[in-house]
């Protein structure tokens, strides 16, 4: 039986990626994901790990290093953060549009300048339109367990797509929790041989990524639109699975404390760990309060979003990036529009905060919801609150 | 793309996964020169066969004929040029596709 110990999350990380024996990771080291690329550098060379591992000479390269040995079928995986997910930007757009299920996790990092090593999502939203499956996970066991689902998720042929497991800079990848890491054999019995359709080999030559004229790209993109919506159903057939197989469930959006709130927070990533905290406290106090964690990002589950919030009178969102000069955090600004429609709504509130590592402490949150639903009455003259921000 | 239909023709669900290319060398089902806007002109009265201009042809779209004269399939040439740059006879001019 698997059981519980003491790691630091990027080293859980790094074992999951064992246990779903990896066969190629091609990576650049860049604070906060070091310690998950170094650990693995450590797994192959003590051979723990039978797998190549690629240093590269940046993340663009890294990137177009999982592409090749993706598409000839190898089990690729990487993993970076802020600057260097940017870097690998063009890249990103390719190995999604190519069906190639690379795995990643992002140590969400907030981008320069002015440098900051420390975490926010502003690096997450800069590459939600790549066409990646998204995830975020609030604690290292969930970070282990998603890796792990991860794999199975993008290389299910009905999929065959590339996912992004955001994780917290620092928060999550410098800290030690108690972590489950399953069995090697039950992770084996999870996830079946990747056995892509049409892989690069000689014998059977095929041309990726080629040029595509314009009586063709429009199809091509809206398939690949398609293909994308349409993984949200295996994703949650993953997830119930990986909770009959594991005893750990995970949906789309969690509710917390929902049953009855009048005021919904909604949070992604570790910040939601404090939040769930305070909202435990403002219930005690009979405040009818409630929290929301947004774990799939992309695709967007819209049904199951609605459904969570249909009964609430205000929804708080926190964004822990800016669209500079827009409407807002750009999480808001989606949750706005996913709800525009609707006839029975709540007011959104958009919070704008937790930036390049600022905490939000539980008192913290607290006012967060305090002030939202005030706004929600007065109505705001801005398009998002900047939380405690000095004047 | 990799699956044989006509220009214009296959929809979004019948496009291969990742819009792969399982045929090698499909382009010719395609019209890949019809945006050029130059064009070669062959005086075959000046033209002694020598074969540069198939030998120079980026496009590999020029064909010997069956009487040995060798002659460009505008669909796939791209008006690059070179063949009447080569051309030692001064047999190829380049005309305006425009007009
Ligand atoms: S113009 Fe260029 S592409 Fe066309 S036939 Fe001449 S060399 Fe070939
Ligand atoms: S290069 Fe000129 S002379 Fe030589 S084969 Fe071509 S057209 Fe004829």
């Amino acid at each position: 039986m698997a059981k519980k110990v003491g790691l630091e999350v990027s080293v859980a990380v790094s074992e999951a990626v064992k246990l779903v024996d990896a066969d190629v990771i091609a990576a650049y080291p860049i604070t906060p994901q070091t310690h998950i690329v170094e650990h693995l550098a450590d797994l192959v060379a003590d051979g723990e790990l039978r797998a190549a591992y690629i240093p590269v000479e940046s993340e663009h390269s890294a990137m177009s290093a999982c592409l090749g040995s993706s598409a000839v079928g190898a089990r690729t995986f990487t993993a970076t953060a802020g600057q260097g997910l940017e870097l690998m930007h063009e890249v990103l757009y390719v190995a999604s549009a190519m069906r190639l299920p690379i795995v990643m996790t992002v140590a969400n990092r907030a981008l320069s300048a002015p440098i900051s090593i420390w975490g926010d999502h502003a690096d997450a939203m800069a590459v939600r339109d790549t066409g990646w499956i998204q995830l975020f996970v609030e604690n290292g066991q969930e970070a282990v367990d998603n890796v792990i689902c991860a794999f199975r998720i993008s290389e299910d042929r009905r999929v065959l797509l590339p996912a992004m497991i955001h994780m917290d800079g620092f928060h999550l990848t410098h800290v030690i929790e108690p972590i489950e890491l399953p069995e090697q054999s039950a992770v084996a019995r999870f996830i079946p041989p990747f056995n892509p359709p049409l892989p690069l080999d000689p014998e059977k030559p095929v041309t990726m990524g080629a040029f595509a004229p314009p009586f063709i790209y429009t199809e091509v993109k809206y398939a690949q639109d398609q293909n994308l919506r349409a993984s949200k159903e295996v994703i949650t057939e993953c997830w119930q699975d990986f909770g009959k197989t594991f005893g750990r469930y995970y949906s789309p959006v969690e509710k917390y404390q929902a049953e009855g709130a009048k005021t919904l927070l909604m949070t992604m990533g570790s910040y939601s760990e404090t939040a769930m905290v305070a909202v435990d406290k403002m219930r005690d106090e009979g405040k009818p309060v409630g929290l929301l964690k947004l774990r799939l990002w992309r695709p967007f589950p819209f049904a199951e979003f609605r459904q969570a919030v249909k009964d609430a009178e205000v929804l708080i969102v926190l964004d822990r990036a800016l669209s500079f000069g827009g409407p807002g955090g750009p999480v808001c600004a989606e949750v706005r529009s996913a709800l525009y429609d609707e006839i029975n709504k709540p007011r959104v509130v958009g919070f704008v905060g937790g930036l390049g590592g600022r905490d939000i402490s539980m008192a913290g949150f607290e006012d967060m919801i305090e002030q939202g639903t005030k706004v929600a009455r007065t109505g705001s003259e801005q398009a998002f609150e900047m939380f405690e921000v000095r004047a | 793309m990799a699956k044989t239909k006509d220009k214009g023709e296959l929809g979004w669900q019948e496009i291969e996964i990742g819009c792969f290319i399982t045929e090698p060398g499909n382009a010719i089902q395609f019209r890949t020169g019809d945006w050029k806007s130059r064009r070669p002109v062959f005086d075959l009265d000046k033209c002694n066969k020598c074969t540069l201009c198939y030998y120079f042809c980026p496009e590999g779209c020029i064909a010997k004929t069956e009487e040995g004269y060798f002659l460009p399939d505008l669909y796939y040439c791209k008006g690059c040029g070179i063949c009447a740059e080569e051309c030692p006879k001064d047999a190829i001019t380049m005309e305006e596709e425009a007009g």
